[in-house]
Protein backbone atom coordinates (compact mmCIF):
# COMPACT_ATOMS: atom_id res chain seq x y z
CA UNK A 1 0.00 0.00 0.00
CA UNK A 2 1.46 3.22 -0.53
CA UNK A 3 2.10 5.26 2.84
CA UNK A 4 1.41 8.97 3.28
CA UNK A 5 4.67 10.77 2.04
CA UNK A 6 5.59 14.20 3.69
CA UNK A 7 8.58 16.89 2.00
CA UNK A 8 9.91 20.28 2.59
CA UNK A 9 11.61 22.43 0.38
CA UNK A 10 13.54 25.32 1.73
CA UNK A 11 16.00 28.02 0.21
CA UNK A 12 19.32 27.23 2.11
CA UNK A 13 22.32 29.06 1.72
CA UNK A 14 21.33 29.99 -2.27
CA UNK A 15 20.56 26.87 -3.21
CA UNK A 16 17.33 24.55 -2.22
CA UNK A 17 17.48 21.74 0.43
CA UNK A 18 14.54 19.18 0.24
CA UNK A 19 13.83 17.03 2.82
CA UNK A 20 11.18 13.81 2.04
CA UNK A 21 9.99 11.06 4.47
CA UNK A 22 8.39 8.24 2.63
CA UNK A 23 5.84 5.70 4.72
CA UNK A 24 7.10 2.18 4.13
CA UNK A 25 7.94 -1.21 5.30
CA UNK A 26 11.27 -1.72 3.30
CA UNK A 27 11.30 -5.33 4.31
CA UNK A 28 14.53 -7.28 4.12
CA UNK A 29 12.98 -10.43 4.65
CA UNK A 30 10.91 -12.66 2.62
CA UNK A 31 8.33 -11.37 0.81
CA UNK A 32 11.07 -8.35 -0.20
CA UNK A 33 9.20 -5.41 -0.25
CA UNK A 34 11.08 -1.96 -1.27
CA UNK A 35 10.99 0.68 -3.06
CA UNK A 36 13.61 0.70 -6.20
CA UNK A 37 13.40 4.56 -7.30
CA UNK A 38 13.44 7.99 -6.16
CA UNK A 39 12.41 10.90 -8.62
CA UNK A 40 13.24 14.03 -7.99
CA UNK A 41 11.75 17.00 -9.85
CA UNK A 42 12.41 20.67 -9.68
CA UNK A 43 9.64 22.81 -11.91
CA UNK A 44 8.53 19.88 -14.04
CA UNK A 45 12.76 18.68 -14.92
CA UNK A 46 14.02 15.47 -13.52
CA UNK A 47 17.18 16.61 -11.03
CA UNK A 48 17.58 13.38 -9.15
CA UNK A 49 17.03 10.18 -10.24
CA UNK A 50 18.17 6.99 -7.81
CA UNK A 51 18.02 3.55 -7.71
CA UNK A 52 17.76 1.57 -3.86
CA UNK A 53 17.56 -1.71 -2.17
CA UNK A 54 15.68 -3.15 0.57
CA UNK A 55 19.07 -1.62 2.93
CA UNK A 56 17.72 1.52 3.19
CA UNK A 57 15.60 2.03 6.46
CA UNK A 58 11.90 1.39 6.89
CA UNK A 59 10.16 4.57 6.22
CA UNK A 60 13.16 6.27 4.22
CA UNK A 61 14.17 9.52 5.04
CA UNK A 62 16.06 11.49 2.18
CA UNK A 63 17.79 14.87 1.65
CA UNK A 64 18.96 15.86 -1.69
CA UNK A 65 19.93 19.74 -2.93
CA UNK A 66 18.87 21.74 -5.87
CA UNK A 67 21.36 24.26 -7.54
CA UNK A 68 19.28 27.90 -6.90
CA UNK A 69 15.96 27.70 -7.29
CA UNK A 70 13.45 30.25 -5.90
CA UNK A 71 10.09 30.99 -3.47
CA UNK A 72 7.23 29.08 -4.95
CA UNK A 73 9.48 26.98 -7.45
CA UNK A 74 7.36 23.32 -7.90
CA UNK A 75 9.15 20.05 -6.08
CA UNK A 76 7.88 16.80 -6.75
CA UNK A 77 9.33 13.33 -5.30
CA UNK A 78 7.64 10.06 -6.77
CA UNK A 79 8.88 6.92 -6.01
CA UNK A 80 7.91 3.39 -7.03
CA UNK A 81 8.52 -0.18 -5.16
CA UNK A 82 9.34 -4.08 -6.52
CA UNK A 83 5.57 -4.68 -6.59
CA UNK A 84 4.80 -1.61 -9.05
CA UNK A 85 3.25 0.21 -6.23
CA UNK A 86 3.74 4.24 -6.38
CA UNK A 87 3.52 7.31 -4.60
CA UNK A 88 4.41 10.94 -5.20
CA UNK A 89 4.06 14.35 -3.43
CA UNK A 90 4.44 17.86 -4.77
CA UNK A 91 5.05 21.44 -2.50
CA UNK A 92 6.19 24.95 -3.41
CA UNK A 93 9.73 25.86 -2.05
CA UNK A 94 9.14 27.87 1.30
CA UNK B 1 -14.42 -21.25 -27.05
CA UNK B 2 -11.79 -20.25 -29.49
CA UNK B 3 -12.66 -16.58 -28.93
CA UNK B 4 -13.04 -16.89 -24.90
CA UNK B 5 -9.87 -18.32 -24.83
CA UNK B 6 -7.85 -15.84 -27.50
CA UNK B 7 -9.46 -12.89 -25.01
CA UNK B 8 -8.69 -14.68 -21.78
CA UNK B 9 -4.86 -14.73 -23.05
CA UNK B 10 -5.12 -11.73 -24.08
CA UNK B 11 -6.20 -10.22 -20.57
CA UNK B 12 -3.74 -12.47 -18.73
CA UNK B 13 -0.85 -11.33 -21.43
CA UNK B 14 -1.87 -7.50 -20.26
CA UNK B 15 -1.90 -8.48 -16.32
CA UNK B 16 1.67 -9.95 -16.63
CA UNK B 17 3.44 -7.38 -19.12
CA UNK B 18 1.79 -4.13 -17.33
CA UNK B 19 3.67 -4.25 -14.00
CA UNK B 20 6.85 -5.24 -15.55
CA UNK B 21 6.46 -2.09 -18.34
CA UNK B 22 5.65 0.44 -15.27
CA UNK B 23 9.00 -0.59 -13.66
CA UNK B 24 11.74 1.75 -14.07
CA UNK B 25 15.53 0.98 -14.29
CA UNK B 26 17.09 -0.81 -11.80
CA UNK B 27 20.07 -2.41 -12.02
CA UNK B 28 19.47 -6.11 -10.81
CA UNK B 29 22.87 -7.43 -10.94
CA UNK B 30 24.78 -5.01 -9.10
CA UNK B 31 22.00 -4.89 -6.28
CA UNK B 32 21.80 -8.46 -6.91
CA UNK B 33 25.64 -8.52 -5.92
CA UNK B 34 27.11 -10.53 -2.85
CA UNK B 35 30.37 -8.55 -2.63
CA UNK B 36 31.31 -5.02 -3.06
CA UNK B 37 33.76 -6.08 -6.01
CA UNK B 38 31.31 -7.84 -8.02
CA UNK B 39 29.08 -4.79 -7.60
CA UNK B 40 31.63 -2.37 -8.25
CA UNK B 41 32.09 -4.59 -11.62
CA UNK B 42 28.53 -4.58 -12.24
CA UNK B 43 28.54 -0.46 -11.93
CA UNK B 44 31.77 -0.44 -14.48
CA UNK B 45 33.59 0.69 -11.47
CA UNK B 46 36.23 -2.12 -11.02
CA UNK B 47 39.17 0.17 -9.63
CA UNK B 48 38.09 3.13 -8.74
CA UNK B 49 40.28 5.90 -7.75
CA UNK B 50 40.81 6.93 -4.07
CA UNK B 51 39.36 10.35 -3.51
CA UNK B 52 39.50 12.92 -0.69
CA UNK B 53 37.18 15.35 -2.23
CA UNK B 54 34.27 12.37 -1.08
CA UNK B 55 32.99 13.55 1.93
CA UNK B 56 30.80 10.78 3.81
CA UNK B 57 29.33 12.28 7.28
CA UNK B 58 28.20 9.51 9.72
CA UNK B 59 28.48 8.04 13.48
CA UNK B 60 31.50 5.75 13.61
CA UNK B 61 29.73 3.98 16.50
CA UNK B 62 26.13 3.38 15.09
CA UNK B 63 24.02 1.88 18.21
CA UNK B 64 21.06 0.39 15.78
CA UNK B 65 21.75 -0.81 12.92
CA UNK B 66 18.55 -0.45 11.62
CA UNK B 67 19.08 3.65 11.01
CA UNK B 68 21.98 4.70 9.90
CA UNK B 69 22.27 7.80 9.15
CA UNK B 70 24.81 8.78 6.27
CA UNK B 71 25.03 12.04 4.44
CA UNK B 72 27.78 12.25 1.46
CA UNK B 73 28.74 15.44 -0.46
CA UNK B 74 31.17 14.82 -3.67
CA UNK B 75 33.01 17.92 -4.50
CA UNK B 76 34.52 16.14 -7.58
CA UNK B 77 33.91 19.01 -9.86
CA UNK B 78 31.37 17.32 -13.01
CA UNK B 79 29.92 14.58 -10.21
CA UNK B 80 27.40 12.84 -11.91
CA UNK B 81 26.89 9.94 -9.85
CA UNK B 82 27.04 8.64 -6.14
CA UNK B 83 26.73 5.13 -4.98
CA UNK B 84 26.68 3.81 -1.62
CA UNK B 85 27.84 0.05 -0.43
CA UNK B 86 28.14 -1.16 2.82
CA UNK B 87 30.61 -4.00 2.60
CA UNK B 88 29.74 -6.06 4.82
CA UNK B 89 25.65 -6.67 3.90
CA UNK B 90 24.15 -9.26 2.54
CA UNK B 91 23.86 -6.90 -0.67
CA UNK B 92 26.46 -4.62 -0.45
CA UNK B 93 24.74 -2.05 -2.78
CA UNK B 94 22.81 0.16 -1.10
CA UNK B 95 21.52 2.74 -3.59
CA UNK B 96 23.12 4.77 -6.93
CA UNK B 97 21.80 8.62 -7.14
CA UNK B 98 22.41 10.21 -10.26
CA UNK B 99 22.33 13.79 -10.77
CA UNK B 100 21.21 15.75 -13.36
CA UNK B 101 22.04 19.58 -14.49
CA UNK B 102 20.35 21.21 -11.43
CA UNK B 103 20.89 19.51 -8.64
CA UNK B 104 23.93 19.38 -6.54
CA UNK B 105 25.99 15.61 -5.69
CA UNK B 106 24.89 15.53 -2.32
CA UNK B 107 22.38 12.73 -0.48
CA UNK B 108 21.52 12.13 2.80
CA UNK B 109 19.48 8.60 3.17
CA UNK B 110 19.38 6.09 6.36
CA UNK B 111 20.34 2.52 6.11
CA UNK B 112 20.66 -1.11 8.12
CA UNK B 113 23.98 -2.31 8.59
CA UNK B 114 23.76 -5.86 9.54
CA UNK B 115 27.50 -5.76 11.35
CA UNK B 116 30.45 -3.20 11.73
CA UNK B 117 31.60 -2.52 8.43
CA UNK B 118 33.53 -0.18 5.75
CA UNK B 119 31.43 2.17 3.60
CA UNK B 120 32.54 2.86 0.55
CA UNK B 121 31.22 5.71 -1.64
CA UNK B 122 31.67 5.52 -5.21
CA UNK B 123 31.35 8.99 -7.40
CA UNK B 124 31.21 9.15 -11.02
CA UNK B 125 32.82 12.51 -12.30
CA UNK B 126 34.33 13.73 -16.08
CA UNK B 127 33.44 9.70 -16.29
CA UNK B 128 36.07 8.30 -14.28
CA UNK B 129 35.14 6.73 -10.68
CA UNK B 130 36.77 7.71 -7.22
CA UNK B 131 35.76 6.52 -4.29
CA UNK B 132 36.53 6.98 -0.42
CA UNK B 133 35.96 4.85 2.74
CA UNK B 134 34.61 5.07 5.78
CA UNK B 135 34.14 2.35 8.87
CA UNK B 136 30.77 2.56 11.19
CA UNK B 137 30.58 0.14 14.19
CA UNK B 138 27.35 -0.99 14.95
CA UNK B 139 26.16 -2.37 18.42
CA UNK B 140 22.98 -3.79 17.06
CA UNK B 141 22.91 -4.81 13.69
CA UNK B 142 19.50 -3.80 11.70
CA UNK B 143 19.20 -6.27 8.71
CA UNK B 144 16.20 -8.32 10.54
CA UNK B 145 13.43 -6.10 9.46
Amino acid sequence: MAGPMKMRATILGGNTEVRVLITHPMTTVQPLHFIQNVTVKHNGRTVVESEISQAVSRNPVFSFRLKGGAKGDRIEVSWLDNKGESNKIESAVA
Amino acid sequence: MDTIRRSLAAALGVLLVKPLAALAAWNNQAFGAKSAADALKSLGASTPAPSKEIAIEAPQIAENGAVVPIEITSHLPGTTSIAVLIEKNPFPLAGKFDFKEGALPFVKLNVKMGESSDVRVIAVAGGRHYVATKEIKVTIGGCGG
